[in-house]
């Protein structure tokens, strides 16, 4: 099989894999490889934590069979390679949603797994390896193990935000969640300044299931729109289907001008102040552009997530927007959002309690790298931690530093696993 | 609801389209060489949606188990409304240059099986005057080249059959659909070379669930391959020997 099409989100042209292999059943034995090996499940992660340059990728997908599903209890069995849009599908019309959804729905469930992903409704309902009820381990050694948080809880905290280093889950059980029907009540607040941010969501927070807020990160005073919302009792017609962005530009459309003007245009249309709508605008708004990761052309481009524990997270939000507006850099889609209490299961999970700040950034080389410097520092200096699944080129010493659990993580890794992310940060090139 | 039989149901094209039936709600009863993969198959149709599933482990060139496996179909389903054949194996076209053996057991596996599961559905599908036989053929049917007349040579012969059992049960009230997919991507050609003109299972088992609702008697998926077999079908055979194809 060819290398071609096992991308990263971010298309910032690492090297190929050597070699794709995969799995025919979910009880083969992992395929033997002369170097090392990564699970792939389909590619969101925006950098080199799904890859493995010159090394094997073990393709996943093909492992989309489900086990079982009971429409009483919504308990859900599937194999890792299934993707939550085939969740979705099969289970919205039974009344069953997942128990935490990422910004798209085409990742797979062992991606979701590897990096503990999170949705909207943190606040309320944690990471989504809080919703695992078990999942199976399958080790290089030929082991497999069935993990769940009282069943080999070691295995299960090492792997779940494992990164897909310490062994290919091969099926795993959610629980979903209970839904009256197919819509989202929504709730959109314009909001001028951080301030009236965190005020208005923590308002928000106490209210609804999901919130999360966009901000205009190029504006002089930050301002944004909080877009609240919950679960409605209400079934409308799924909007028309996707459509992809047929080919790349020879040169990104993402520059300052669209930048400032999309921000305008999209602070300033009409926000409704309460709107029901079908749930996928509301959760997978970006899905309606399939491959919409090529309007950067073929330099590709970066994702910035941060992380900042709540004691420091105003002033360090305010100096990172300060610092990215005074560059002239920045994306149409920057995210601020508030994590809550409930602890992540995994060693290496992302979210923490604070508030978490996500933009994109067309690649413009050196410019670039020398702004995350500067966030790197604030995002540190406050606690914070980086996002890995975003991540293409954090240094060693920002990952270890947001990572206290890395020493403990590092006994549970595969030997025969490696990815091009963990090679970086473990500096092992 | 449908009642639906798959024969070498273990198929990726296959089982992509009991993916789709199951949606609607279909009863599907699978028919494959595996048990293990027939058995997980089975799982995942039934939270898919189909009414039931049943499944029956059979080599299909084992043609003395069709009768009973056929029975034991229709007994399973209550019925049956469309009979999909789908098994198939492609050739090392040069170990059967060199192998009687080998040539016979491909024509046996992709035409020879085929043609007895399709004479004995045919047959039922007739005595209850409604129904649809649906077979997976191939574009290489369509003529033969250097490369792959084995099985080009097999899918021929049940293309041809189908014709005529086509012609036959027109009257009838009975279906026959000859399904000719181009290149797809499935473990059988998971060791070629990929290009343009690969489609994937999914699309091509859209193309098959269309076909079947809308009765059609021969359909090319993805559909520009009408176009490419209608050229490569009226090359003359002087010009047509001469190419490497
Ligand atoms: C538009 C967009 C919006 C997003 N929004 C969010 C968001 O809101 N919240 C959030 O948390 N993330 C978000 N993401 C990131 C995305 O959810 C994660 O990167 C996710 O892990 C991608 O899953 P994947 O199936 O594509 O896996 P890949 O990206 O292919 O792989 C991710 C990791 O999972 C591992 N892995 C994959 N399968 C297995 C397996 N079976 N066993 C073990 N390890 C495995 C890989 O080795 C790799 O380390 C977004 C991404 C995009 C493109
Ligand atoms: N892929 C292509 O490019 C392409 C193009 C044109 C036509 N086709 C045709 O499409 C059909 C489906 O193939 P596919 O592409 O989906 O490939 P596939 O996934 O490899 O499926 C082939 C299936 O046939 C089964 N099979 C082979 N011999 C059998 C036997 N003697 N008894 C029972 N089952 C048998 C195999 O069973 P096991 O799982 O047990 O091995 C397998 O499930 C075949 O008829 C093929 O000729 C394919």
């Amino acid at each position: 099989m060819s290398a071609e099409g096992f991308s990263a989100w971010g298309r910032l042209g690492w090297p190929p894999a050597a070699e794709i292999l995969r799995l025919p059943s979910r009880s083969a034995p992992l395929p033997a490889t002369a170097g090392t090996l990564l699970p792939y499940g389909n590619g969101r992660s925006y950098g080199d934590v799904c890859l493995n340059p010159g090394g094997a990728l073990l393709a996943m997908r093909g492992l989309d069979r489900f086990i079982a599903f009971d429409a009483d209890t919504g308990v859900l069995v599937c194999e890792a390679g299934a993707l939550l849009a085939d969740i979705l599908d099969v289970c919205v019309p039974r009344g069953w949603f997942l128990p935490v959804t990422p910004g798209t729905r085409h990742v797979t469930v062992g991606g979701a797994i590897a990096n503990d992903v999170h949705g909207k409704n943190h606040h309320a309902a944690g990471s989504f390896g809080a919703h695992l009820r078990a999942f199976e381990l399958l080790r290089s050694d030929g082991s497999r193990r069935r993990c769940a948080p009282d069943e080999n809880p070691a295995w299960f905290a090492a792997t779940v935000g494992g990164l897909g280093l310490t062994g290919v889950v091969t099926w795993a059980e959610l629980q979903l969640r209970r839904i009256a029907g197919n819509a989202v009540a929504v709730r959109n607040t314009r909001f001028t300044g951080l301030d009236a941010f965190f005020a208005l969501n923590a308002e928000a927070e106490r209210q609804h299931e999901y919130a999360v807020a966009w901000i205009d990160c190029l504006a002089k005073t930050p301002r944004g729109v909080l877009i609240a919302g919950d679960h409605a009792a209400t079934d409308l017609p799924a909007p028309r289907g996707e459509r992809n962005l047929p080919l790349t530009p020879p040169f990104s459309l993402i520059n300052e001008t669209s930048l400032r003007a999309f921000n305008a245009v999209y602070y300033g249309k009409p926000w409704p102040a309460r709107e029901t709508v079908h749930h996928r605008p509301y959760f997978y708004p970006l899905d309606a552009v399939g491959r919409w990761n090529r309007l950067y052309g073929p330099r590709g481009f970066y994702q910035y997530q941060s992380a900042v524990p709540p004691a420091a997270a105003a002033a360090a939000t305010a100096e990172m927007l300060a610092a990215i507006a005074e560059s002239g850099q920045g994306s149409f889609l920057a995210v601020l959002k508030n994590f809550g209490e409930r602890p992540s299961p995994g060693l290496l999970s992302f979210p923490m309690a604070g508030t978490t700040l996500a933009l994109d950034f067309p690649n413009r080389g050196a410019a670039t790298l020398s702004l995350f410097e500067r966030l790197d520092a604030i995002v540190l200096a406050a606690g914070g931690r980086l996002y890995p699944a975003k991540d293409a080129r954090m240094p060693a010493a920002t990952f270890r530093a947001g990572y206290p659990r890395l020493a403990e993580f590092s006994s549970f890794v595969d030997p025969k696993l490696s990815s091009g992310f963990w090679r970086r940060v473990m500096e092992q090139n | 609801m449908q009642k639906i039989l798959i024969v070498g149901a273990t198929s990726a094209i296959a089982e992509a389209a009991a993916r789709r039936w199951a949606a609607r709600g279909a009863a599907l009863f699978l028919v494959g060489r595996r048990a293990a993969a027939l058995d997980a198959m089975a799982a995942d149709l039934r939270v898919r949606g189909a009414a039931n599933v049943g499944t029956r482990v059979m080599d299909a060139t084992d043609l003395g188990a069709h009768a009973a496996a056929l029975q034991e179909a229709v007994a399973a389903l209550g019925g049956l409304d469309v009979a999909l054949i789908a098994h198939g194996t492609l050739p090392d076209q040069k170990a059967c240059e060199a192998s009687v053996e080998l040539t016979l057991r491909e024509i046996d596996s992709n035409g020879l099986s085929v043609i007895a599961l399709a004479t004995r559905l045919a047959n039922l599908l007739e005595a209850q005057g409604h129904g649809t036989l649906a077979v997976i053929g191939s574009v290489a049917g369509d003529r033969g080249r250097q490369s792959n007349y084995v099985y080009g040579a097999a899918k021929g012969m049940v293309a041809r059959f189908l014709e005529g059992l086509r012609n036959r049960l027109a009257k009838q009230g009975v279906r026959v659909l000859t399904i000719k997919p181009g290149f797809v991507d499935t473990p059988m050609t998971a060791a070629l070379p990929k290009g343009a003109l690969w489609a994937q299972p999914a699309d091509v088992a859209r193309g098959i669930v269309a076909a079947v609702d809308r009765n059609k008697d021969v359909v090319y998926l993805p559909g520009f391959w009408r176009a490419i077999m209608l050229v490569v079908r009226h090359i003359p055979e002087s010009v047509f020997k001469r190419l490497s194809l």
